[in-house]
């Protein structure tokens, strides 16, 4: 009796195992979706460059204007689960990704999968990424194979040791990477359809704005409603209409924030929200304006603070 | 005796106190000047207002004097607390935030010495000012809310 239930728990054991591996493995895009992501227009990818902010992690820490340009990595990024160092990303052949296929490059961008298979940890926000669509990465891909080769070699990441184990990471994805948009919208809008998919996609806006659990999956159910920084330090401010985030700002406050850096009060914007404005005011006015109209449509969050002892 | 005592370091720390939550204060406050006149020159700037010479050199002129004994308004003690935005970074790298200060200082200078006269000086002037501004609170601000 004893032995066949140890014998049943063992079998039961080993089976959630090998559902726990398979469901950790790599799951790359399918090869009839790489084979219709077309070449790539290396001028239209330079918008998607500035959309999707590269230059704010993969070029050298404060990097301003055009060195945003130069792709060499070792821009630390602090987090609560230890600190990433950006890889290059130029195309250099031995240090850069020089020497990547653009299907390779598609895998990294939309299902955080490295070359070998291995997986990218979220600090990369692929988790945005995956909703771009593959005619953008191909520009992407395009674009970056015009800029300058670097020859940084790159930094390991210094992390606990529970966080160094990449496969683990195929758990996490199961459960926080999706292609889906979060917020329902009027598909017949262009402008809001345009707002989503950058604020979702490329832009990342998400990312920085939106309040984590435990694990550092975001929280959608609070939607861009702000949360403490996951890179660096201090609170992430709500950016949904509710009046404990940007409700009183119209529209045109918020498209003329992105361009200049100025709220309505006339502050200016601050620590990692200057870069992200600084590549916000390479597009083109309409995209700003998209991004805006998005805005106001959200749902309204009210801010929840972590009560800190001491305030 | 003892009283006395007590009574006086209390007095001396209460005062300390609020000297450090007036430095606080003040330099809010002094900042918040400094948006209200980035506003007045925004909005000729973006065709908002009329161009108004005065106007814009008063607004150059509240941002330059901003600048006297800002630094001073940084007393060590004053890293936290009153609602601040302030970064520890201010005290870890004085000679950098100084350094900003000075060049806050030098550029609004420039801009009262141009006397913008129209708006395309005007609008030659106010670039290199408006850049000091997210410079600064890049690396010197902590988000609050
Ligand atoms: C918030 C910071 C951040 C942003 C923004 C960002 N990345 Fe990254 N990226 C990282 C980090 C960190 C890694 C390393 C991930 C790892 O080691 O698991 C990475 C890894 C990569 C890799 C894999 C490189 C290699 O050598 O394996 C590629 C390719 C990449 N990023 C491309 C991009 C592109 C293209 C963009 C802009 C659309 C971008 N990244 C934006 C942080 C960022
Ligand atoms: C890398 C993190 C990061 C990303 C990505 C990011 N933000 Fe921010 N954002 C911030 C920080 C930090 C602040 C606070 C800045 C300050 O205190 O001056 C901020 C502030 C703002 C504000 C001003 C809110 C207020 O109440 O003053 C707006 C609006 C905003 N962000 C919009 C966006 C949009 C739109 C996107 C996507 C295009 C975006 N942000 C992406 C970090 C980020
Ligand atoms: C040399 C650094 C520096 C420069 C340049 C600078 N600021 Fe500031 N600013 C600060 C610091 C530091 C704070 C935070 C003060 C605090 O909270 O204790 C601040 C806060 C502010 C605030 C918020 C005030 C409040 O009510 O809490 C506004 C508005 C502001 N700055 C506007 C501007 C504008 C507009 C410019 C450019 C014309 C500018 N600042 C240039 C350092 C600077």
């Amino acid at each position: 009796m004893m032995r066949r239930l140890a014998t049943l728990v063992g079998i039961l054991g080993l089976a959630a195992a090998v559902f726990l591996w398979v469901l950790s493995g790599p799951n790359p895009l399918p090869d009839e979706e790489l084979a219709a992501m077309g070449d790539g227009d290396a001028a239209r990818g330079e918008t998607v460059f500035w959309a999707g902010g590269c230059g704010s992690c993969h070029a050298a820490k404060g990097a301003k204007g055009d060195d945003k340009l130069t792709l060499g990595g070792r821009h630390p990024l602090v987090t609560p689960f230890g600190t990433f160092y950006a890889p290059n990303i130029s195309p250099h052949t031995e240090h850069g990704i020089g020497a990547w296929t653009r299907d390779q490059f598609a895998n990294a961008m939309a299902r955080g999968l490295a070359p070998d298979g291995s997986h990218y940890y979220p600090a990369f926000p692929y988790t945005s990424y995956a909703c771009m669509e593959l005619a953008d990465i191909a520009d992407l891909w395009a674009f970056l194979g015009t800029l300058e080769p670097v020859d940084t070699v790159n930094l390991d990441h210094d992390l606990p040791l529970i966080f160094s184990i990449r496969r683990g990471l195929g758990l996490w994805k199961w459960l926080f990477l999706s292609d889906q948009p979060v917020v329902a919208i009027d598909e017949a809008d262009a402008q809001l359809v345009r707002g989503r998919y950058l604020v979702e996609g490329p832009a990342h806006c998400g990312e920085c704005h939106t309040p984590r659990n435990l694990i550092g999956g975001v929280d959608q159910s609070r939607w861009l409603a702000g949360g403490p920084a996951p890179e660096g330090e201090g609170f992430i401010p709500n950016i949904t209409p509710h009046e404990t985030g940007i409700g009183s700002w119209t529209a045109d406050d918020i498209a003329f924030s992105l361009e200049s850096g100025f709220t309505p009060e006339f502050d200016s914007f601050g620590a990692s929200m200057v870069s992200v404005q600084d590549n916000m005011a390479r597009l083109p006015a309409g995209d700003r304006e998209a991004i805006a109209a998005y805005l106001k449509h959200v749902r309204p969050v009210a801010t929840r603070k972590p009560v800190e002892p001491g305030q | 005796m003892r009283k006395l005592f007590f009574g006086l370091i209390a007095a001396g720390v209460m005062v300390a106190g609020s000297a450090h939550a007036d430095a606080i204060a003040d330099r809010k406050a002094t900042m918040k000047g400094v948006g209200g006149a980035m506003g007045t020159l925004v909005r000729m700037v973006r065709g908002q207002a009329d161009f108004d010479a005065q106007a814009a050199l008063a607004a150059f002129t509240t941002m330059n004097n901003a600048t006297t004994g800002f630094v001073d308004l940084f007393p060590e003690g004053t890293e936290t607390g009153g609602k601040t935005t302030v970064s520890a970074k201010v005290w870890e790298d004085r000679a950098g935030f100084e350094a900003a200060v000075n060049k806050f200082a030098g550029d609004t200078a420039a801009a009262v010495a141009a006397a913008p006269a129209d708006l395309d000086a005007l609008k030659a002037a106010f670039g290199p000012v408006a850049g000091n501004c997210n410079a600064c609170h890049e690396v010197y601000r902590i988000p609050q809310q």
